[in-house]
């Protein structure tokens, strides 16, 4: 019977650091830690005593990737402690940011990190210009890259901790050939996303299994407002989704894990697409027909198919509000200091992410609570990492095995800035 | 026909320890418009955000980005420091230390909340930049770094390699 420890002490082609240990005793899996090995940065104690108006800046830089994202939770946190109301425009504005990181992140994900399993290969550099279709996903990775940078360039003045949103706000509004030429790229790319999706509907990789989806639903696939509800028919509001979630300290990790009623649930594009594909934008509902009929989906690896779809949403939605909405100066709506609790909730590429904050009278920090998508689909990686081990024995060489789970891993996108590439496996067999 | 000699790669690595990986985002970016030249003049020793063969061994410039926050990080980036001929330190984090090293400012109260966490997982008592660990080469800083900074440090290190001064 086999009896052995896996590790893999840094998974690879994911944001940040992860590591994995696998304990199997006679043919059994009996311990999986999916451990995120990042130092703390401490980030709930730092913005304790901070003045409100200091914490989005601060936060956004909780991740590189996902920076915008944080800056725009951490926003909406501070405007509802101030009273503030944003304008529509402001509102619009954030939405094209949410567009442009959606675009950007997800194309970052499903070519450099993901793609190269499908074609075998390494990294996705390697992909072969002489061949034609590696050729063309070449060139098309770093259009739609470069589009959604675009895009995040022209709204909030960068992809990565962009300066113009602000609480109250924008400092800084895009001008008509910005405006223009936005478009055009985004209309260019088209073509390329459309690509990206078929392949992702025609991958061969499933990993079906059940599990419990959580996503907010909004009016408009705007990731940015909305209700929050899950696959069991649950509904939340936005101030109320704490109350549901119960925190699970791992201590093998650098990270916190959550559960949904006592049970793992997953967060991301797949819960998205599951609880809310009619809310798409009618134009990609148009071109995309029966794809989406493969949404409701159990299998993990429609993450990335989801994740491409939205690509295409975030798209369509862009160039129809950057061709009907006309965008002028306006002042940042102020607000008045006071003791209150400010929740911000927002759907971030890899899921749902929350914010609070409660403030002194003063308008400083009293604490804080960040909770991140990743932190949410911990327990349910790890369940699925039990099962996909234990499926796969004992008939599967060891390298297959861990290369089987790091691409499952990938499917989840978490992130860790690092983890889906394994620097090393370790084997000890006993 | 005579045969066309390949030309040398410059061998680089990407690392990154305590930090929002910010600045790999911001290198994925630049990539945008220039993966088809660093293709023929960069070869990717080790950078895990975009492959999973990585080598630790003798390479021309290291690229570092995070600041120092436990004794594993200290020994690896020594390591990095005895294998690269050039070590670029990127973004604030690695050039200062911050905001990575804002737990070196908490007042008693916050520290007394971490230290449980800062024994648990062996961390330094204070967080360190780069230069505090290993000499800098090369500094480009930013929270986070600037791309054209960047591009202009990379394309001086390219040409000192391809005049035999790296």
């Amino acid at each position: 019977m086999h009896t052995f420890d896996l590790t893999l002490d840094r998974v690879t082609k994911i944001e940040g650091s992860a590591a994995l240990e696998v304990k199997v005793k006679a043919g059994k899996v009996e311990e999986v830690h999916f451990r995120t090995t990042d130092y703390k940065r401490f980030y709930t104690q730092a913005m304790q005593g901070k003045p409100v108006i200091a914490l989005p800046q601060l936060l956004a830089r909780i991740c590189g990737t996902c920076s915008n994202a944080h800056l725009l939770c951490s926003i909406e946190a501070s405007e509802r402690a101030l009273g503030i109301t944003p304008t529509p425009q402001t509102l619009l504005l954030r939405t094209l940011t949410m567009y442009g990181l959606m675009i950007r992140d997800h194309a970052l994900h499903l070519y450099l990190f993901s793609m190269p399993d499908l074609f075998g290969k390494d990294a996705f550099l390697d992909f072969d210009e002489n061949d034609p279709v590696q050729h063309q996903l070449l060139h098309d990775a770093f259009e739609i890259k470069a589009a959604g940078n675009f895009l995040a360039m022209l709204v909030a003045g960068r992809s990565v901790h962009a300066p113009y949103p602000m609480i109250g706000g924008f400092s800084h509004f895009p001008e008509e050939a910005g405006i223009r030429e936005a478009r055009a790229k985004l209309e260019a790319i088209r073509p390329a996303v459309i690509r990206l999706i078929k392949i992702y509907e025609e991958a061969p990789f499933h990993f079906d299994r059940r599990t419990n989806f959580m996503a907010m639903v909004p009016v408009r696939y705007g990731f940015l407002n909305g209700k929050i509800c899950d696959s069991k028919g649950c509904m939340i509001e936005e101030e109320s989704l704490r109350d549901h979630l119960e925190h699970v300290v791992l201590p093998y990790s650098q990270a916190s894990a959550y559960k949904h009623e006592g049970e793992a649930y997953m967060v991301g594009s797949l819960a998205r697409m599951n609880l809310a594909k009619d809310k798409l934008h009618p134009r990609t509902k148009e071109t995309l027909g029966k794809t989406l009929d493969l949404f409701p989906s159990t299998d993990i690896y429609r993450n990335n198919l989801a994740q491409a779809v939205e690509i295409l949403h975030s798209l369509d939605d862009a160039v129809e509000i950057l061709s009907t909405q006309n965008f002028s100066p306006e002042p940042i709506v102020k607000g008045t200091p006071r003791e209150a609790v400010g929740i911000g909730v927002i759907e971030a590429p890899r899921g749902t992410l929350y914010h609070k904050y409660h403030l002194h009278p003063d308008g400083n920090v009293i604490e804080g609570e960040i909770v991140v998508p990743t932190g949410q689909n911990q327990i349910n990686i790890e369940e699925d990492i039990y099962r996909l081990v234990q499926d796969l024995l004992p008939d599967t060489p060891k390298e297959k095995i861990a290369f089987e789970i790091e691409k499952l891993i990938r499917a989840y996108d978490p992130c860790m800035s690092c983890a889906a590439h394994f620097l090393k496996v370790d084997w000890q067999e006993s | 026909m005579a045969e066309q000699t390949p030309v040398k790669k410059i061998r680089v690595g990407w690392f990154s320890f305590s930090c929002c990986e910010d600045n790999t985002i911001v290198m994925t970016e630049v990539l945008n418009d220039h993966w088809q030249e660093w293709r023929k003049l960069l070869d990717f020793c080790h950078a895990r955000v975009l492959k999973s063969a990585n080598t630790l061994e003798e390479m021309d410039v290291a690229f570092v980005e995070g600041a120092i926050a436990s004794d594993k990080q200290v020994r690896e980036l020594k390591e990095i420091r005895r294998l690269a001929k050039k070590l670029v330190a990127v973004g604030a984090c690695a050039v200062m230390g911050m905001p990575s090293a804002q737990r070196n400012y908490f007042n008693e109260h916050q520290r007394k909340q971490i230290e449980f966490l800062l024994a648990r997982f062996s961390a330094l008592p204070k967080v360190l930049k780069v230069a505090e660990v290993v000499p800098v080469d090369v500094e480009i800083p930013g929270c986070p770094m600037d791309p054209h900074d960047f591009l202009s440090k990379v394309n001086a290190l390219v040409k000192d390699f391809q005049e035999g001064k790296l």
